[in-house]
């Protein structure tokens, strides 16, 4: 198994051009295809919102109705009020298939991973932190190293430290799974077959601003992922991710 | 070597024919229970027949959720505008008196249905949410009569696989299958909110599929006609077919 080569293992003498695999292949080839699914989501599900950019908490709520807030866009509907002299052209057909068939390719791989992680030592090893590590002392001088900028040191290239295992886990575990769970509360017939699923929510338009909420944080997330990959090594990184091979010392020349 | 290469071989055959034979026995099998829908093929054809298949086994015998009539909406948005052809305002004018739904195709007995004969029939009052694709919706109470009881009357026949319904705006129908067709919420609604269904609702005659979004929910219909394939009531424009989602 890779995983078994994940802590390097050769002297140092071959320093730079040491070569250890770091990703295994399925590993890989759900990240980029959830990379993939993610985008087509965003893309899609941003074409929805243009539709109508006003959010409502509860069961209802439609341009006669107050709303939580509105996102200061362009409408592609001229039945919203929006400010703009202009209305943007329906892109809702292709958008609403692209998301479902995209929801369905992530939801298949997010099982597949999942599968895998439980079976597998990936998320023991990776991604639960070590009970040691959970103390507000690690916590913050984790977070105080990133917000100095300081370079991740040698243990980090190896291994997720305390800060990167709960993020992750907070994106697979929580995040992705909000964002299957509102996205159908929002499907009327699902809503017919388990409305409950709606009904805790507190209804089907707060469950639309949930999916939105969520969107924010994965954005978010996606950001400070390609930000910390980019501090890391982001060719070294990208290749790893790819291949799932990463040169063990040329993190930072 | 080549002993390895040979049971490489027969196990990679053996695993596709399986894999072939598993796909096609699957579609029999879906298409046998309906759960293929019509814009099955495309780029977007796998999503959308997951999403059909899935929510039609999830959902063949579910009920819209109903609400209390604390919950109907003071604000309900009626979205578009009413047609403009003079069909349309000369029946406007008269009151809708003269407002007949034709129910044709697959059946026994066609028929040419008006209001009051619609109205004699048994009636259901549900009051339930009409969403919208784009995401906004309300909560009314909706009165009708339900889509099956017209069905049975006309006595559909045994091939009958979808409803086509269109409305008096020239180019604009929708079908759905006899899941939905006979689902017990489906209405022929006339009524909304204790009084007429207004004209901006889609008044006199809005089919409502309350497990639908609201692209599903035509206005202002007037015929309905029953088939076993869609092929030549294709609805156009690029929204899919099912919007159960």
């Amino acid at each position: 198994m890779a995983d078994a080569a994940w802590v390097p293992s050769l002297p140092s003498a071959v320093l730079t051009t040491t070569i250890t695999p770091r990703h295994t292949a399925i590993v890989r080839v759900t990240h980029w295809i959830t990379t993939l699914c993610f985008f087509a989501l965003l893309v899609s599900g941003v074409e929805i919102v243009i539709s109508h950019p006003r959010f409502y908490w509860g069961e209802t709520g439609n341009v006669l109705t107050p709303t939580l807030f509105v996102l200061p866009i362009p409408a592609s509907r001229s039945a919203v009020p929006t400010g703009y002299g202009f209305v943007l052209p329906d892109q809702n057909g292709w958008s609403r298939y692209l998301h479902f068939q995209a929801a369905w390719v992530a939801l298949l791989t997010g099982l597949l991973y999942t599968v895998y992680g439980l079976f597998t030592p990936h998320f023991r090893k990776y991604l639960l932190p070590a009970g040691s590590d959970l103390t507000w002392g690690a916590v913050s001088r984790i977070l105080a190293n990133h917000l100095s900028f300081k370079p991740p040191g040698e243990a980090e290239a190896w291994s997720y430290n305390v800060l990167q295992r709960l993020t992750y886990l907070f994106v697979i575990f929580i995040l992705f799974p909000l964002m299957i769970w509102t996205g159908l509360a929002m499907s009327p017939a699902v809503a017919s077959a388990l409305p409950a699923t709606v009904t805790v929510l507190g209804g089907q338009q707060s469950a639309r601003t949930i999916h939105f909420f969520g969107t924010v944080f994965l954005v978010l997330f996606l950001l400070v992922h390609i930000v910390m990959v980019y501090r890391a090594g982001f060719r070294n990184r990208t290749r790893a991710m790819i291949t799932g091979r990463a040169a063990a010392h040329k993190e930072h020349p | 070597m080549s002993n390895v290469s040979r049971r490489k071989l027969i196990t990679t055959g053996l695993a596709a024919t399986a894999g072939v034979s598993g796909l096609a026995v699957a579609a029999r099998f879906a298409d046998r229970y309906g759960l293929i829908p019509p814009d099955h093929g495309g780029i977007y054809g796998p999503g959308e027949t997951l999403t059909y298949a899935a929510q039609r086994l999830l959902t063949r015998h579910s009920l819209a959720r109903e609400f209390p009539r604390s919950q109907i909406s003071t604000r309900p948005f009626a979205n578009g505008k009413p047609p403009r052809g003079e069909d349309f305002k000369r029946l406007q004018a008269g009151g809708f008196a003269d407002w007949r739904l034709a129910v044709d195709g697959m059946v026994a007995r066609p028929a040419s249905l008006s209001l009051a004969e619609l109205r004699s029939y048994p009636s259901r009052s549900q009051i339930t949410h009409l969403a919208c694709e784009e995401g906004w919706s309300f909560i009314a109470e909706w009165i009708g009569v339900p889509l099956f009881h017209v069905l049975n009357a006309v006595g559909i026949l045994p091939q009958a696989r979808y409803v086509v319904y269109f409305s008096i705006q020239r180019g604009w129908m929708n079908s759905i299958d006899m899941a939905d067709a006979l689902h017990p919420q489906t209405l022929v609604t006339y009524g909304m909110n204790d009084g007429e269904l207004p004209v901006g609702h889609g008044g006199p005659l809005r089919l409502r599929v309350p497990r639908q979004l609201g692209y599903k929910n035509v206005k202002y219909i007037t015929r309905l006609t029953v088939t076993d394939s869609l092929k030549e009531f294709s609805p156009g424009g690029s929204y899919a077919w099912y919007a159960g989602i």
